[in-house]
């Protein structure tokens, strides 16, 4: 039994690693084909929690680590979150359940951070609303509207880094306690500006949502 | 101490700059505010109204080269200038650098075969830059260098198209992918030779996509790197690559084989390795990080520009400026200064 046990967590590791290197090579013939052979015997929800979140985690450090590129993380979230809709095509209710929780980009009109995040979130099976850009009056109201749990927010420049602070001031002023994670450029080379702003959680890598939902979920964010 | 502090040096910036890059000691360490939006500080204008008139940035770059001694003058606006040119939007802020508007390609497939390089005069904007070339070749009198600037062709279609699309367009739309390089390089290469041709000394060729934050290296070789050979080639001045933030170690090597002079690197680069990497290839431009800035303290600059220098500095082939080739709005002037006055005080050659 433990050795059977044994057999098929190896099994799935080299799943995660094979599918890993499909997603860096950009190879989307091989990522499908090893997400066909492992739902011959396991679920799509197994697939997705241990294959396809260990890959990108991978990925998201290795991107930290400047082991792989940025492109490389996109195109990663990409494919996954293309195989992942496919799945959910044929099998319905296998979505991870999560916090209510939505994505947007403060202000400036650099989208990509913002992309790469929904890509990897809705590769590993969560629901996410993507506010798109928005400026701080509108997103607050949307985000009390919608009674989010959790929030993250994208920015590329250092203007809209520090805005992040007046969003949460506002929403703090209507009682609304949404978790706020912020990521991007500024956040990831001065490595004090988040806990400035009042954020609840930083992301170095795109990987690093996959936790911080994780514990939004838990409450220990 | 003392020696330092009150050492009077001789070189001009252009003297100092020209012997660094010849991978010399000058007297001193030269060093680049790469300042944009600060002038208009200086000026005491709002963003937009400043970058309307190249007459308003040619004077304030003159004050603030002699205001902070450092040794260059920077004629660059911003990076949406240029795609004003093609018919995009610049969207301006109160607090920080234009950015470009929605991207104006978004069918790739239809719109590149129908795209061609604008003119360089009646640009919206870019006849302000030549103005400002104009004026600042004409106050330095070949003593201070001035820097022009242009986005690659590689890159610049971060902007065209955004960055979603033009990273499957670089993975999936190979032909598609050269059809617009082609288009991109003749533009690039007009815009740096007219600004050469107002006065720029060199020219700043931003290419952040090389860098392997972005791309892998192999896909570099493959697409950028051949980009920039072409594209340097017919740059008739010197250029300086610079990856706005994005690291260099990995492409040092790769970058010095496009015909390029300098290179500006990441503040997560190891400058020693670095300068084991470009020895007497590549001048290092860098790496002070911009962001940090914005809360240096004064012993912070100080610390800071003696870590850079005793890495990168000795034997020349280093300039000192920020990591991205253009100081954040926030950074204060007093945080200027002392980088200004760490420089002049622990730059000196030979090195202590």
């Amino acid at each position: 039994m433990k050795q059977r046990m044994t057999e098929e967590n190896e099994q799935k590791t080299a799943s995660s690693d094979a599918f890993r290197d499909a997603l860096i090579s950009c190879d989307e013939e091989a990522a499908q084909r090893i997400l066909s052979d492992f739902t011959r015997q396991n679920t799509p929800l197994e697939f997705v929690e241990t294959v396809i979140v260990p890959a990108l985690d991978d990925i998201g450090m290795g991107w930290a680590n400047q082991d792989y590129s940025l492109s490389q993380v996109y195109i990663s979230g990409r494919i996954c979150e293309e195989l992942v809709d496919s799945v959910l095509a044929k099998n319905t209710g296998f979505r991870n359940p999560g916090p209510r929780m939505a994505i947007v980009v403060l202000n400036d009109y650099h989208g990509l951070g913002k992309q790469i995040v929904y890509s990897v979130l809705r590769g590993a099976g969560y629901d996410i609303l993507d506010y798109g850009r928005m400026e701080t009056g509108d997103l607050v109201r949307r985000v009390v509207e919608d009674r989010l749990e959790l929030l993250f927010i994208s920015v590329l420049m250092i203007a809209s880094a520090m805005e992040v602070k007046e969003v949460i001031h506002r929403l703090r002023s209507e009682q609304c306690n949404t978790r706020i994670a912020v990521g991007g450029a500024p956040f990831r080379l001065d490595a004090q500006l988040w806990k400035d702003v009042g954020a609840d959680a930083a992301g170095k890598s795109a990987s690093d949502a996959l936790p911080i939902v994780q514990m939004a979920a838990e409450g220990r964010l | 101490m003392s020696l330092q502090t009150d050492r009077q040096y001789t070189m001009t910036p252009m003297e100092r700059m020209l012997c660094a890059m010849d991978h010399k000691e000058p007297d001193r360490v030269p060093f680049f505010l790469l300042l944009t939006t600060h002038g208009a500080r200086e000026m005491k204008m709002p963003i937009r109204d400043y970058f309307s008139n190249g007459e308003n940035v040619a004077e304030a770059q003159l004050r603030m080269q002699e205001k902070y001694r450092h040794d260059c003058l920077f004629a660059f606006f911003h990076a949406p200038m240029e795609i004003a040119a093609w018919g995009g939007d610049v969207v301006y802020f109160d607090n920080g650098p234009p950015n470009s508007g929605r991207p104006f390609i978004d069918k790739p497939a239809a719109q590149i075969p129908r795209l061609k390089p604008p003119g360089i005069e009646g640009a919206p904007g870019l006849g302000e830059v030549l103005k400002t070339t104009r004026i600042l070749a004409e106050k330095a009198a070949g003593d201070i260098p001035v820097m022009g600037v242009v986005i690659s062709p590689f890159s610049v279609p971060i902007m065209q198209m955004g960055f979603s699309t033009y990273i499957e367009l670089l993975y999936r739309e190979p032909s598609l992918f050269w059809e617009m390089m082609e288009i991109n390089e003749t533009f690039c290469a007009d815009w740096a030779n007219a600004q050469i041709a107002e006065g720029a000394t060199a020219i700043c060729y931003f290419d952040p996509v090389a860098s392997p934050t972005i791309i892998p290296r192999k896909l570099y070789l493959e697409t950028g790197h051949i980009v920039a050979g072409r594209t340097i080639a017919r740059i008739n001045g010197p250029t300086a690559t610079h990856l706005a933030s994005g690291a260099a170690l990995e492409v040092a090597d790769d970058i010095a084989q496009t015909g390029t002079a300098g290179i500006g690197v990441s503040a997560d680069d190891n400058l020693e390795a670095l300068k084991q990497a470009c020895k007497g290839k590549l001048t290092i431009i860098g790496n002070l990080n911009g962001l940090e800035m914005i809360r240096w303290s004064r012993g912070d600059a100080i610390f800071a520009v003696r870590k850079a220098i005793a890495e990168a500095a000795p034997g020349g082939g280093f300039i000192l400026a920020d990591n991205h080739g253009e100081i954040p709005w926030h950074v204060p002037e007093t945080v200027l200064s002392a980088v200004s006055e760490a420089v002049h005080r622990h730059g000196g050659y030979p090195l202590i």
